[in-house]
């Protein structure tokens, strides 16, 4: 049994697919219409291929170089008169972010989508603290108003019904439950959140990539719901992982070229912004954000995982998280990533994600900087097993199947042994759905009368292949 | 026999060839017919086959739990099985990737090494090195969805990826389109996992049975009588979802409808 | 800050006491190539596809009265480009603020993107980075002479580090958030229509 404290995502992903004939196979079907989509656009791409190879080593490049890059980035967005700072983890993050909106009295702060600021808690943190946090980004915003973390990077409310999102509009707002056409209920965000926009004190956004050649950092939405952020309240804050650094302004066309056409299967989202120093009358904060990325880098089986640009392609792709969606995995990355970077995070607490894959290694395959990440699913599977985290079942079996397996003879017997049990054994403890899984939605296979071996010894051995 | 191009390993012609036969436990066990296909087809083109009665396991069910300990000893008595062949072929896609790819963690000895370059699993053995043309001596007046399992397509590419741009190709269906009367016919998701996974589909019982019907219905929206894969351990786990939701499919794997037959 | 500058040694530290062995080289871009043909073709069909429009327009008048077509009941029209008086010029706006009632905005692209459908804006365009997203409306002039095969051209025009904005515009706000339904208009623009002018 697992400790309370380890998340468990195959009874979570039982939960998803049990609930109903809705929302799972509506889960799946769009993320696989995104992969669609996404195979359509790689494939107009001649050079698609070559593309990933070179995003890949620019990324490995920027990255066993990452204190240059940094310092180069820091020079020149200062030069511009932006402000940066320096976060050593989530809660020095989220202190510089209350310090600077103290600092100008800012009682509401209007953010977009960011994973990295989900990943430092930095909502609540701030309302503990006396500030409204109103998210902007639309899948966001209902995540929020449902006290949900998003359960995807791109399509944040991905797992919701229509008539999901009319309900909680209708309980949090107080718009017509009835009324769950989608052009309905953007048009009430839109007109929940501009209000919004023009009051707060402040307009936060993350940072899809940072140039270090011109210190300028890179914000891509499809809503716009960045870019208002930054041009209408006074100040500006950004905040970003440090392994979000590329060397040159030539680069980013490699990287934007596989963005968004990874990630929804579009040459490029609606708004790709960039920003350098602060606009006309306005102040600009950047946080350069630690939160355990340097010690990710000493990890020669991981550090590649720091390549991510966070398109959700892995997910999208990946037939498991199709089926369990992204709240199964208890974290804020899910999927692929989520599997390979979690436990980074808290070993423990994430020992099964490894598990919550059947290896199949799309991921890899979509992935546009090339992370081996089903390799590195699986090189998570050692570390949990050297340090005791595979639940005792599993230990147990493959214990005693280890040892069968080193010894013929012991194998053989038990090969000849199979067959009469399996016939013989008990109906229960085959049908038990506890004791024998399989058994819940398959039909056994029935051991053959005659084994191969068998079959071979009896009609092939007399020609003298046999090797004792 | 027809005599086709063929690549020599270790400089020596394939009919000169010592070939290891190997059989996974489940295939023993279970499948003895996938088994005895394989061989019977080898030996048509008139190989010098082997059968080391000692195998047992290539130490993949361990070792993709992440248990190297436990695997390490199955891995060398496999190596210790299949090193005096010239190569070694099984019809077992996630077996071969096992040897080829995930033997990296053994002491790289020549025997070792010589053991993971020269295992094929067994599409790629006909495809690749015997080059075969016809299989004069099958027929399969049936329509057939083709099933490559993940091994054999991310780890052994024996067929093209939609992931990956690239020209596309199928080995399997390059071989079972040689068959007399075969039907080929498409399926919506050719290479999303059915879930079986190894462990995974006990572990994770629930999303493997989901995956596992979806590939079921896929296949029988397309009229699919069987379903034939280099790979019998997906079937296995096919087959028993389909039993269960009383869905009329039949799960051969791919040697036995070269060889024709035992079905 | 005190705190971010022992901050920022800690970082960095750590980040060079786990700099992985092998460091890698930068693998340089090539050029891929790219047909000269068909870029206004392109560009077009692309900004078709995301939700934008474009119009060839002959003169200065057909523009401002194919804007009154496209947007009849508009009351604030607010231009930052000199061929369109509009009803306010931005030139005036002191504060974005001010744009919250803006129902059409009017800029012009520095050079349009072929593969994309997209258009480069500025600061210097725009003159309030505002007029861009809190406009329900924008109409958008662009040269047909300015369009660039792909991404990597159109990096090599920009100019970053003399910009404090800007950005790759491609066609209106867009999202799929609620049931992977494409909807336009979510926070910035609900059209963007493309004069070539």
């Amino acid at each position: 049994m697992s400790a309370p404290r380890q998340v468990n995502p195959a009874a979570a992903a039982e939960l998803f697919i049990i609930q109903d004939q809705i929302h799972e196979p509506m889960h799946d079907r769009f993320l696989w219409g995104a992969m669609q989509r996404r195979h359509a656009e790689a494939a107009a791409i001649p050079e698609w291929e070559e593309l990933r190879e070179i995003a890949s080593k620019i990324k490995e490049h920027t990255l066993t170089h990452l204190d240059h890059y940094l310092e180069e980035f820091e020079a020149n967005a200062t030069k511009r008169g932006a402000h940066v700072h320096w976060a050593v983890d989530a809660t020095d993050h989220n202190q510089i972010v209350y310090s600077i909106l103290q600092g100008h009295s800012v009682k509401e702060l209007i953010k977009s989508k960011s994973m990295l600021q989900e990943e430092c808690q930095m909502t609540p943190f701030l309302e503990h603290r006396g500030i409204k946090v109103i998210e902007s980004d639309l899948g966001e915003r209902i995540q929020q108003l449902d006290d949900q973390p998003p359960s995807h990077i791109v399509f944040p409310a991905i797992h919701k019904t229509r008539q999901d999102v009319a309900q909680l509009f209708a309980r949090t707002i107080g718009t017509d439950p009835n009324n769950d056409d989608p052009h309905f209920l953007t048009e009430v965000m839109r007109n929940n959140a501009r209000p919004r926009f023009l009051a707060a004190g402040a307009g936060m956004t993350g940072g899809n990539f940072a140039i270090a050649e011109t210190g300028t950092f890179m914000v891509c939405t499809n809503e716009g719901n960045a870019d208002i952020g930054a041009a209408v309240p006074p100040l500006h804050i950004a905040s970003m992982g440090i392994e979000k650094m590329i060397p040159r302004v030539e680069d980013m066309g490699v990287f934007l070229r596989l963005l968004a056409r990874s990630a929804e299967g579009a040459p490029l989202t609606q708004y790709s912004s960039h920003y350098t120093g602060p606009r006309k009358g306005g102040e600009l904060h950047i946080v350069l954000v630690d939160n355990g990325r340097s010690r990710r880098l000493g990890m020669p089986d991981f550090w590649h995982s720091l390549k991510c640009i966070r398109c959700g392609a892995c997910m999208n792709t990946c037939p498991v998280y199709r089926r369990s969606g992204g709240l199964a995995y208890g974290a804020t990355y899910s999927g692929p990533i989520g599997v390979i970077l979690d436990p980074t995070f808290d070993e423990f607490k994430y020992s099964e994600l490894p598990f919550h894959s059947s290896l199949c290694g799309s991921c890899s395959e979509v992935c546009p900087v090339k992370i081996d990440i089903s390799d590195q699913i699986l090189k998570w599977r050692r570390v949990m097993a050297e340090k005791g985290y595979l639940p005792l079942a599993k230990r147990l079996s493959f214990a005693v199947a280890g040892h069968v397996f080193a010894h013929p003879a012991e194998y053989q017997l038990v090969e000849k042994a199979a067959e009469p049990a399996m016939s013989y054994a008990p109906h229960f403890l085959m049908y038990n759905h506890t004791l024998n899984p399989w058994i819940r939605d398959r039909e056994l296979p029935r051991p053959a009368k005659q084994s191969f071996r068998e079959w071979y010894l009896a009609n092939r051995s007399e020609h003298g292949n046999v090797q004792q | 026999m027809t005599t086709q191009p063929t690549r020599a390993i270790r400089g020596r012609a394939p009919n000169t060839m010592k070939v290891g036969l190997f059989i996974p436990c489940y295939i023993d066990l279970i499948y003895p017919e996938v088994g005895i296909a394989t061989l019977q087809l080898l030996e048509r083109f008139g190989l010098d086959v082997g059968f080391p009665l000692n195998q047992t396991c290539c130490g993949q069910p361990m070792s993709n739990s992440g248990d190297e300990k436990n695997a390490a000893a199955a891995e060398h008595l496999f190596i210790e099985n299949f090193k005096g062949y010239d190569c070694i072929v099984g019809p077992a896609g996630s077996c071969v990737k096992q040897v080829r790819c995930h033997y990296d963690r053994l002491e790289q000895t020549e025997e070792v090494k010589h053991v993971r370059q020269h295992t094929y699993e067994l599409v790629e053995f006909l495809h690749d090195v015997l080059k075969v043309e016809s299989f004069p001596w099958a027929e399969f007046p049936h329509s057939v969805a083709i099933h490559n399992s993940c091994s054999s397509l991310r780890g052994l590419r024996i067929a093209s990826t939609s992931e990956i741009m690239e020209a596309p190709f199928d080995k399997t269906l390059t071989l079972l389109s040689k068959v007399k009367d075969i039907v080929v016919v498409p399926v919506d998701r050719p290479d999303d996992c059915c879930g079986f996974g190894g462990t995974f589909c006990v572990t994770d019982e629930a999303v493997s049975a989901r995956m596992g019907i979806e590939k079921a219905h896929d296949h029988v929206r397309h009229g699919a009588e069987y379903v034939v894969s280099p790979d019998m351990s997906c079937l296995m786990h096919q087959q028993g979802i389909a039993r269960r939701a009383g869905l009329d499919l039949k799960y051969i794997h791919v040697a036995q409808v070269l060889n024709g037959g035992p079905y | 800050m005190e705190m971010s500058n022992s901050n920022r040694e800690t970082i960095l530290r750590s980040i060079r006491a786990n700099l992985p062995s092998t460091g890698v080289q930068h693998p340089g871009i090539r050029d891929f190539g790219r047909p000269a043909g068909a870029l206004k073709a392109m560009f077009e069909q692309r900004l078709k596809e995301a939700g934008g429009a474009a119009h060839d327009v002959g003169s200065v008048a057909e523009a401002a009265s194919k804007l009154r077509l496209l947007h009849p009941d508009a009351k604030v029209i607010c231009s930052a480009v000199p061929e369109i008086a509009g009803t306010r010029r931005v030139e005036k706006v002191r504060d974005p603020h001010e744009l919250a009632d803006v129902d059409v905005g009017v800029v012009r692209a520095q050079f349009g993107v072929a593969e994309s459908g997209a258009v480069w804006l500025t600061q210097e365009e725009l003159v309030v980075d505002a007029l861009g997203f809190l406009s329900q409306h924008l109409i958008v002039l662009l040269d047909p002479k300015q369009i660039v095969p792909d991404m990597h051209a159109a990096y090599r025009r920009v100019r970053l580090a003399e910009t404090a904005f800007g950005c790759f515009m491609m066609g209106p706000s867009a999202t799929a958030d609620v049931e992977a339904t494409l909807v336009h208009g979510a926070q910035g623009a609900r059209t963007l229509n493309l004069f070539f002018l």
